[in-house]
């Protein structure tokens, strides 16, 4: 890594490097920023969940920090009104993809959007928009987990987890604007699709669309490393 | 509620011999190019020209051959528009949604044909006797809603006239024409 920056987040002095990523310095030291989409050791971030904006000085507009460079001195604020009003229009608008009905939800205990919504002070309901009914099939064709599209939000730790670390690749995104998926070539199910099931991309899944059946998760999980422990 | 379907793809058995031809003129087009990922989408554009549409397993063996997951290739082929997964129909039904069109009725002469043929916009039926596709503009809209059956455009395309455009196919050959697309359909 390049050379060492000192930066401040909320007034708190933090050393980091520089070209680092501000989302990980923060989240390093137990400053929590929303995010779905980022991806630790991703190259080019998607930037496309649109939680992790922060506001930096100096900036007029909120930018995201999956994707704002560390330089020396740089300072931000995680919260401001600007950034909260985003945050909230973001979240509203992944939930309207997102069926709710969290008690009979397998990720219930880990679900990364409630815990957004814990940290932000945000609804688990739609105020504004009206939910995108989605028609889609349950993927239960997998020995170990099923894949419940309707409550997919599209982050894509899964289709990287798939072709990045474990080199299978046999989930990826499909078609464009509000029918995008993820989906495995030809839309096959996983039982066909070339899938080991080594369960990194459920693991991985912040939300309820990839989870493991009753009794079948393994019992030495490994560990995920897209979200960098 | 506003509704998306997820539809699980449904493609159509290779014809026979098909397989061969696929092979053939997909390696023809992979000479041509250098193997990298940038070469994707001229690949897939000469590959459908050659072919009609694109075979899945054609875009398996272009997958094989730039080194990257075949869900890659179908992901970019369902992203753009231009790219057909579906083998074209002996007959080619093109349903305008142009704004007039749209704004006089041709979504309800599109789903007409969707529930006559059995088929989804983008689709081919199973004996490959037609396919259906949307269009943006024909350019003749005072004709709207406007279909164009192979090359002819059908002004004013009401539910009935539907029925009247995939009658005038069974009709001139009633025989030999119904008995070929009766095994079209056995056979699929």
């Amino acid at each position: 890594m390049s050379k060492p920056a000192t930066i401040f987040i909320d007034g708190r002095k933090i050393d980091a490097f520089e070209g680092e990523k501000l989302l990980w310095v923060a989240l390093r030291n137990g400053i929590y920023i929303p995010n779905l989409c980022a991806i630790r050791g991703k190259e080019h971030p998607s930037g496309s969940c649109r939680l992790c904006y922060v506001q930096v000085e100096g900036c007029s507009e909120p930018v995201t920090s999956c994707t704002l460079s560390v330089t020396d001195s740089l300072s931000v604020q995680t919260r401001s009104p600007q950034v909260d009003r985003l945050v909230k229009s973001a979240f509203e608008l992944l939930l309207s993809h997102h069926r709710l009905g969290c008690r009979d939800c397998a990720k219930r205990k880990s679900c990364e959007l409630l815990k957004i919504a814990k940290e932000r002070g945000l609804k688990m309901k739609l105020t504004r928009l009206a939910l995108l009914d989605q028609e889609a099939e349950v993927d239960d064709s997998a020995e170990t987990f099923v894949f419940d599209r309707s409550r997919c939000v599209l982050c894509g730790r899964c289709v990287w987890i798939c072709r990045e670390v474990i080199k299978v690749g046999a989930l990826g995104f499909s078609r464009r604007g509000i029918k995008r998926v993820v989906t495995t070539f030809q839309d096959v199910s996983l039982a066909q699709s070339g899938c080991i099931e080594c369960g990194l991309c459920v693991e991985a899944c912040p939300s309820g669309a990839l989870y493991f059946k009753e009794g079948k998760k393994p019992a030495a999980a490994g560990q995920c490393s897209c979200r960098g422990g | 509620m506003p509704s998306i379907h997820v539809k699980r793809g449904v493609f159509l058995p290779l014809l026979e011999g098909e397989e061969e031809l696929i092979r053939k003129s997909v390696s023809g087009v992979l000479q041509e190019y250098e193997a990298a990922q940038e070469n994707l989408i001229p690949i897939l554009l000469q590959v459908q020209e050659m072919l009609g549409y694109l075979p899945g397993p054609a875009m398996e063996q272009i997958a094989a051959a730039l080194k990257i997951p075949a869900v890659d290739v179908y992901g970019l082929a369902t992203f753009y528009n231009q790219f057909r997964l579906h083998p074209p129909g002996k007959h080619q039904l093109k349903v305008c949604m142009g704004t007039a069109c749209y704004m006089v009725g041709g979504r309800i002469a599109l789903e007409c044909f969707e529930r006559r043929l059995g088929i989804k916009e983008g689709e081919t039926t199973p004996g490959r006797e037609f396919s259906l596709e949307r269009v943006a503009c024909v350019g003749c809209c005072t004709m709207a809603p406007v279909v164009v059956v192979d090359e002819q455009v059908e002004g004013k395309v009401t539910p009935t006239r539907v029925d009247g455009i995939l009658l005038s196919f069974e009709k001139p050959a009633a025989p030999g024409a119904e008995a070929a697309g009766q095994k079209g359909e056995d056979a699929s």
